[in-house]
């Protein structure tokens, strides 16, 4: 459904993708994850027709977005990064204004908005001025409006960028009532969110591809180790020789605690083992005061620093 | 079809905020005193000929006030979308970008026109005592449509670039009052190139108009001004693809 072939765009000396190539199958949901600046909305555009690549190919639905741009772009439903309505809108106008620009006969319009409306949950704010909504609400009907028209392709940039944990939530459960048969490309910088949703994730970082492959395929290859946080009152070096007797503890490091009188160590442990309950009951057991233990979940920024590695270290990927 | 639809939106936008009428009535005020005071001077001094006498100074003042309206409109015609950034969701629509341009130009000069229907009363109501001779008035009407398209051409223009509001309508007056003023410097410039720049000049090409005087010549002058600027637009929005969005 989505064919991208080493796309390339630069602004001027600036390179904001470079030979990034994908494909992605019907029905298919893909996640680009990504910091900040990677590229993941610049190849969305590209995809979505806002400006043509430098170099490089690219096809939705099967046509071209370049020489096809006007066809491709009625099998695209787009979600910005900066969800920006027309305030001075109801949504059901809003919708409505959509469906037309993007061609929906006037008989069928009323029908086209609906299912937008529903799959949304806009049905009780139709009425209202799409200025006095709140930030959820806009995002929802920013989703609503890339859902007009019925386009086998959705491209939505960041959809959760800037919720609150519930609405996230309820975003997270939006996209998944949107599988089927539609194919889906969505954006963010938040792992766990890639997990919850996407079949397959492509890292992109400075505008290159480092890898594409499934969540769990991923996570197993870049998470070597699993570390834990802990954090003993009044602790010594015996505690972290103790730790490091430990069958299973890889690593232990002593990190600056709080307090003065607080020690806080990073560890490594076997991943494929869960030697929290362990750990504690021996520091305890040892006489130590365990005021924290925690697993440290790895960062995007940890992530993509084990790539990078990961990459000099076989060459390619 | 999706000028149509871009242009509906626009028209609703002027309509539905306060700002249309604020300028609706400062048109409608500003051209009635205008009026009321140029038939003052006629009736006391201007002579007997009524299109050199009486409309030359009405359409003159007229089109002052277009001029201070008119960038007013255009302004956020494309700044208020760029600032906003709803001008990225459009380019993702199955729409050209000539379809854009040309459905809020139409939004403008549509409103333009609703603009300009009610300062017919004054005409109407003077009819009522003096039945003057019609066609110099229509001919001046025809001058008014054509320096407002050029306006709104310019203004639509100015707007693509910034999405500053205020900017855009202070670079629309510095653009439209360069092409007022550029022939007056008759002391400093040799007559030819005086002949020259007021071949250029929106404000001379209008003069025609307002005695009731129609040249092909200044039709397509104004019409060529138009279309230079909304190629221009074109132009402009067309930079994304080599600069980005913003």
């Amino acid at each position: 459904m989505i064919k991208a072939d080493s796309l390339t765009k630069r602004f001027g000396s600036f390179t904001a993708i470079e030979d990034v190539s994908f494909a992605v199958g019907r029905g298919e949901i893909v996640g680009f994850l990504g910091p900040n600046g990677a590229g993941k909305s610049t190849t969305m555009r590209v995809l979505s027709g806002v400006f043509p690549p430098t170099s490089g190919q690219a096809q939705v639905a099967g046509f071209d977005v370049v020489t096809q741009s006007l066809e491709a772009r009625r099998h695209v439903g787009y979600f910005p990064e900066r969800v920006a309505l027309y305030v001075d809108m109801t949504v059901r106008e809003y919708l409505n204004y959509v469906a037309s620009i993007k061609g929906v006969s006037r008989p069928r319009r009323a029908a086209a908005i609906e299912q937008p409306l529903a799959a949304c949950n806009l049905g009780s704010v139709a009425h209202r001025l799409i200025g006095t909504l709140s930030k959820g609400y806009r995002q929802r009907v920013g989703i609503a409006q890339a859902l007009v028209g019925d386009p086998a392709v959705l491209i939505l940039d960041e959809p959760t960028a800037g919720l609150d944990p519930e609405q996230v939530a309820e975003m997270r459960d939006m996209i998944n009532g949107l599988r089927g048969a539609r194919t889906l490309i969505l954006s963010t910088h938040i792992l766990p969110e890639v997990e919850a949703t996407c079949d397959r994730v492509i890292i992109i970082n400075q505008g290159r591809i480092l890898a594409v492959d499934t969540p769990a395929n991923l996570n197993r290859r870049l998470r070597p180790v699993s570390q834990i946080h802990i954090e003993l009152r009044g602790g010594s070096d015996a505690a972290a020789e103790l730790l490091r007797a430990f069958d299973g503890v890889l690593d232990v490091r002593i990190v600056p605690g709080r307090d003065p009188d607080v020690m806080a160590m990073a560890i490594d442990v076997d991943k494929e083992r869960d030697l929290r309950g362990a750990i504690a009951a021996r520091l305890t057991g040892a006489g130590h005061e365990l005021i924290e233990l925690r697993p440290v979940n790895l960062s995007l920024e940890d992530i993509f620093l084990n790539l990078v590695t990961e990459r000099t270290v076989e060459g390619t990927i | 079809m999706g000028a149509m639809v871009v242009c509906r939106r626009e028209l609703r936008s002027f309509f539905t905020s306060y700002v249309a009428y604020v300028l609706l009535a400062i048109f409608f005020v500003l051209s009635g005193y205008f009026f009321y005071s140029d038939l003052s001077f006629f009736v006391l001094a201007g002579g007997h000929i009524l299109p050199t006498g009486l409309w030359q100074y009405v359409f003159l003042d007229m089109r002052l006030c277009a001029l201070l309206v008119l960038p007013l409109l255009t302004m956020r015609l494309f700044s208020e979308e760029k600032k906003l950034g709803t001008i990225e969701l459009l380019w993702t629509y199955p729409v050209r970008d000539g379809e854009i341009i040309a459905g809020k130009f139409l939004a403008a000069w549509l409103f333009y026109i609703v603009m300009l229907v009610p300062t017919t009363i004054n005409m109407v109501v003077l009819y009522q005592y003096y039945q003057f001779d019609v066609p110099p008035l229509l001919a001046a009407y025809l001058g008014m449509l054509l320096i407002g398209t050029s306006f709104i051409a310019c203004g639509l223009f100015i707007s693509s670039l910034t999405e500053n509001q205020v900017l855009s309508a202070m670079g629309t007056y510095g653009v439209l009052v360069f092409f007022w003023f550029m022939t007056w410097n008759e002391e400093a410039v040799s007559m030819r190139l005086i002949g020259f720049l007021q071949g250029l000049s929106l404000f001379d090409r209008f003069f025609n108009f307002s005695r009731g005087v129609i040249d092909t010549r200044d039709i397509v002058f104004f019409v060529l001004f138009a279309a230079l600027f909304l190629f221009f637009t074109q132009l402009s929005l067309n930079s994304r693809k080599w600069r980005g969005l913003r």
